[in-house]
């Protein structure tokens, strides 16, 4: 990846300091990505995003970003989402309505609400805090390499992911009963619903193991 | 089941500076900003939450630039609170590289602020602080300004509205507790943690590792901030952690 670049794509939401300042810190070059050309030349792209789903596809239906993501989905090259970046990898949510995301993953956003409202005991949404990453089996040459079984991970959100295809499902997590796919995978399409810029020494890794799959 | 304890160093700050004070009040110097932050980080912090304990004397947050700071070397999630009184102030920090945003005076002089906030950030982004002060038995009032003035609203009815409005975090502070190092003030966090859905964050007593465990077992709590502990090297995060560790509550233990 010497003389690419890591594009992250900025669609009106806040927030990707964070993002920008992990990738730098690990000494790659990276590009906030305001106009969806820049896509085209980049060797890696992060869509990173907190906020509503319906908000979320909305800016990036705005900033002309659907059709150069799905551009370059299909160029091969690798893709990370991260949070709600990744929900809107998947085909539709069902956040506050029902919304259609770029269908890169076939599945659905949920929330945990639907899971927990029969739960006689409290339970807690958001879910915010510290928590592992489970089912290792096939963490070899992806991002997870090298993180051991039950790493923890900083997550905070009221939705999850569902594939269809459980193929894609690379690692779940458990959240007070309720197992949710926490990375999802199709080739090298990525996305973690937890934040890696955000979960220490061991988000890094993540992160750092994705630029090497970008070069 | 106790569910992955947050533990969560509190610095408050007064132009460039770390300040400590008792019932946040009689502020001492304690280190600078980004440093203890980055401390802090390497120690296991789960997370970092600055207060800027002036923002009511100039009715604005003056964090940006130490937020930029602590952002760029520290990877774990950073929450801001002091002085924010507008959907701008917040986009400002969130840029400058905060995660969260605490809000407590403005959310009280116009609670749809709430609403608005977290409609257009997230709720995840959006914690309502509390400042209490218990005025008798089971009943507490909150406070604004840094536990200068007092508001005539009932905690309890407060932090329940505020959850309708949309807040995805609560973060209770004892003006009681705060600084007495005495422990936690257990009827007034136990209160609200079975009052709300949202997660909890206890601060305003700690003054032992003990304290942690004592509320972060009877609780339910999701996270607990403190600041003399760290401060005042009582105990390092690692310490409580360990602490925690061994009364079986469920903490990220770092290599």
């Amino acid at each position: 990846m010497s003389k690419g670049y890591i594009a992250i794509v900025n669609y009106g939401l806040c927030n990707l300091r964070s993002v920008e300042n992990a990738f730098e810190h690990l000494g790659v070059r990276v590009l906030v990505s305001n106009h969806p050309s820049s896509l085209a030349d980049a060797a890696g792209v992060v869509l990173p995003g907190v906020g509503s789903f319906e908000d979320g596809m909305s800016g990036l239906k705005q900033a002309g970003f659907i059709e150069a993501l799905l551009a370059y989905a299909k160029s091969g090259r690798p893709l990370l989402g991260i949070c709600l970046g990744m929900q809107m990898l998947m085909t539709r949510s069902y956040e506050f309505g029902e919304f259609q995301g770029l269908n890169l993953i076939d599945g659905s956003v949920k929330p945990f609400a639907d899971d927990f409202h029969t739960c006689s005991r409290k339970v807690r949404v958001p879910h915010i805090g510290w928590n592992s990453i489970l089912d290792s089996d096939n963490w070899n040459n992806t991002i997870l390499e090298g993180a051991p079984e039950g790493q923890k991970m900083y997550f905070v959100h009221s939705f999850y992911v569902e594939p269809k295809d459980p193929r894609h499902v690379l690692a779940n997590t458990d959240y007070e009963g309720k197992r949710f796919c926490s990375v999802v995978r199709n080739g090298k399409l990525y996305g973690c619903q937890f934040h890696p810029e955000k979960s220490g020494e061991e988000g890094l890794t993540i992160l750092r193991n994705f630029v090497n799959i970008c070069s | 089941m106790h569910h992955n304890v947050r533990i969560i160093p509190r610095l408050d700050v007064k132009n460039d500076t770390v300040v400590k004070g008792i019932h946040l009040e009689g502020l001492r110097v304690v280190g600078r900003p980004s440093e203890l932050a980055h401390k802090y980080y390497k120690d296991g912090a789960d997370e970092i939450l600055y207060m800027d304990a002036v923002a009511s004397l100039y009715e604005r947050n003056s964090l940006e630039d130490i937020v930029r700071q602590t952002s760029a070397d520290i990877f774990i999630p950073i929450t801001v609170g002091g002085g924010i009184r507008s959907i701008g102030d917040i986009r400002h920090l969130l840029h400058a590289g905060a995660d969260k945003v605490a809000i407590n005076t403005a959310a009280v002089r116009r609670p749809e602020f709430i609403k608005e906030a977290s409609r257009m950030f997230g709720s995840q982004c959006i914690v309502l602080s509390v400042e209490a002060k218990k005025i008798r038995d089971n009943c507490w009032e909150a406070y604004v300004e840094t536990g200068r003035e007092s508001t005539g609203i009932d905690v309890m009815e407060w932090v329940s509205k505020a959850e309708k409005l949309g807040v995805g975090e609560i973060l209770i502070t004892s003006i009681d507790n705060e600084g007495m190092k005495s422990g936690f003030e257990m009827d007034l966090i136990e209160r609200i943690v079975s009052l709300v859905s949202v997660p909890v964050i206890a601060c305003g007593g700690a003054g032992s590792p003990k304290h942690v465990a004592k509320i972060a077992q009877s609780g339910d709590v999701s996270a607990v901030a403190s600041a003399s502990l760290f401060h005042y090297n009582i105990c390092s995060i690692r310490d409580v952690k360990q602490c925690l560790d061994e009364d079986g509550i469920s903490v990220r233990i770092c290599p």
